[in-house]
């Protein structure tokens, strides 16, 4: 462990050493609920660390966030970006996938306060800033990949990731890759080909 | 199913940087704490409001616990290295190829994205029973659900149960039983180190739990010796979908043939007990043989002398005993009459 010395971690340790002082842990949904709690609390941690700085889609966003909030949770109740579904909340079907630091997660299934110092991106993030889309999403417009595409962007999120590290997929690959996310609507052969298109059009760099 | 609520009930959180740290403020809490490594097992029990811990210690910060290192003899993987890590791990795939492979067939992808070897052993019980908060055996009380008439156990034990037959369903736990690996722990007391068939434990040790950490405890890696590496692997795994289904049954051998006879083995099954189970009588009879269909045969039959099947599992047994044979003798191909 080296770096990172940000003034989060500072107040993190000071925290630790006042839990192993006092031996059990504070009640926190006091001071989550009740304002009169938070006031006569010694705060250490528990109020500083709730404001916290994430990083999604390439902004630094200020948000505050309660210890047991799952990412997709914040994403798409505090920050508005609901193109991140919310499918079974239980890691059992993909459609909250986003990728931090690159590499596919569940977002229901992680906490928004382990992300704090890495990347967050999700489908909102994809199109290039003049609305370009990303060659992934321009690959599913051209084969018109979904149904209902309730499932979709988790499919993208996890297309995307899986591309950036492997480029160049058969179609088996591929499906291996986005093996962990459902679609209800039994759509995946269409959705397939609209993926290997988007990779395609990835490798042209291009969208169209 | 699941039942979608609300956000999961407050907790604290801490995220210390140090297994040093990480281990004084579990010994300070006991059982009020939870560790959280990747969280895919421990979400599921927050969410449903059934294990209630006061102070959550997040791991994920500590980078002293993560990756695969080369030691003196063998290989030591950090309790946070992820399941991804492992299965792209060069050293792992060349020598360990085993636990790789194991690895590779859990869940799905994002979950071997986040989840990690730490947490895929120290995994709770899937009886669905218990997980849905019933108050059974393993949950304190004093009734089974599942070893029941009625009781729904399909993917429940065939071997050494005793009131609660609930399985250990982790993939990556036979490998490692197989690979002779070891489990170190920081403990109240200081570095403790046992051999991974000894880290889990059945009912009749403890039925409220599935291996011996005790709170306060934390696991800091696994070793693996050098003594069967790049020997001939064998894992399978059966499961209902190739994707996010548990093990139905898994098995995992290591295998040194000279001279055209089993040399030296070592064999061990999951999701058939509480417990991985090493099948030690089957490695004692086939030392010496040849490694083919007979003595498989033979070695599948040896396996499942004790099996005793509950109302809806008892398609485990012919399972069982084909894998051994299996891992023995080979896979021969599937013949189709015209
Ligand atoms: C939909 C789904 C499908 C799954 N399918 C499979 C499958 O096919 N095969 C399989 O093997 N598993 C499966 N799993 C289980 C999955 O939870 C594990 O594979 C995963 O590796 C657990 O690791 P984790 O880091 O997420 O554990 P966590 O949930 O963080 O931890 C699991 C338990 O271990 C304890 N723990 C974790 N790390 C430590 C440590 N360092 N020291 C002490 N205690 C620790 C935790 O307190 C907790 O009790 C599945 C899970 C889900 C949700
Ligand atoms: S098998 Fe074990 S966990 Fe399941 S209901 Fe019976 S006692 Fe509980
Ligand atoms: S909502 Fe996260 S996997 Fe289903
Ligand atoms: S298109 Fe409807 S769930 Fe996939």
């Amino acid at each position: 462990m080296t770096g990172e010395k940000s003034p989060t971690a500072v107040s993190r340790r000071t925290f630790i050493k006042g839990v192993i002082a006092g031996g059990a842990a504070v009640a926190s949904a006091n001071y989550l609920f009740r304002a009169s709690t938070l006031l006569g609390q010694t705060p250490v941690a528990a109020v500083s660390e709730r404001l916290i700085a994430i990083t999604v889609n390439g902004q630094q966003r200020r948000v505050d966030v309660m210890k047991q909030e799952t990412l997709a949770w914040t994403l798409r109740y505090k920050l508005g970006l609901t193109g991140t579904k919310l499918g079974c909340d239980r890691a059992e079907c993909g459609s909250c996938t986003v990728l931090v630091d690159d590499v596919p997660h569940y977002s229901c299934s992680m906490l928004t306060h382990t992300v704090r110092n890495k990347k967050i991106l999700t489908v909102e993030g994809l199109a290039a800033a003049d609305g370009t889309l990303h060659p992934v999403q321009q690959g599913i417009i051209d084969e018109q990949g979904f149904q209902c595409a309730f499932c979709m962007s988790g499919f993208i999120m996890s297309a995307v990731g899986f591309l950036k590290a492997n480029p160049n997929p058969t179609r088996a690959e591929l499906a291996h890759g986005v093996s962990g996310n459902l679609c209800r609507c039994q759509d995946y052969d269409k959705i397939l080909t609209s993926l290997m298109r988007g990779a395609e059009n990835m490798r042209r760099g291009t969208s169209v | 199913m699941a039942v979608i609520r609300d956000v999961m009930p407050a907790f604290e959180l801490v995220q210390p940087t140090s297994a040093a740290e990480a281990q004084k403020i579990l010994e300070q809490n006991g059982s009020d704490a939870l560790i959280l490594a990747g969280g895919m097992d421990s979400f599921d029990w927050l969410k449903d409001r059934i294990k209630r811990p006061k102070i959550v210690v997040d791991l994920s910060g500590i980078d002293e616990l993560k990756g695969v290192r080369t030691v003196a003899d063998g290989i030591e993987i950090g309790a946070m290295t992820t399941l991804t890590e492992i299965v792209n791990n060069e050293t792992i795939k060349q020598k360990y190829g085993l636990l790789a492979q194991a690895a590779e067939l859990v869940a799905s992808p994002q979950i071997r994205n986040q989840g990690t070897i730490g947490g895929n052993v120290s995994q709770d019980a899937r009886c669905w029973y218990y997980r849905a908060g019933w108050p059974c055996y393993r949950a304190g009380g004093n009734i089974c659900y599942a070893d029941d008439p009625d009781g729904r156990n399909r993917e429940h034990a065939i071997l050494l149960a005793d009131r609660c037959v609930a399985v250990n369903p982790s993939d990556s736990a036979p490998a490692l039983i197989a690979l002779d690996a070891k489990v170190v722990m920081r403990t109240p007391k200081g570095e403790r180190v046992v051999d991974a068939e000894d880290y889990f434990i059945g009912p009749e040790i403890d039925i409220t739990r599935l291996h011996i950490l005790q709170p306060g405890d934390l696991l800091t890696a696994i070793r693996i010796p050098a003594t069967w590496a790049n020997t001939k692997f064998y894992f399978e795994k059966i499961r209902d979908r190739n994707v996010w289904d548990f093990p139905l049954l898994n098995i995992a051998s290591a295998m040194v043939v000279s001279g055209g006879t089993i040399e030296r083995i070592r064999i061990a099954v999951n999701a058939v007990a509480a417990r991985p189970l090493r099948l030690k009588a089957v490695e004692d009879a086939v030392r010496g043989k040849a490694p083919n269909a007979e003595t498989g045969v033979m070695a599948g039959k040896l396996a499942v002398r004790w099996a005793v099947p509950l109302q809806f599992n008892g398609y485990k047994i012919p399972l069982m005993r084909n894998l051994v044979k299996r891992a023995i003798g080979g896979v021969e191909e599937a013949v189709w009459a015209a």
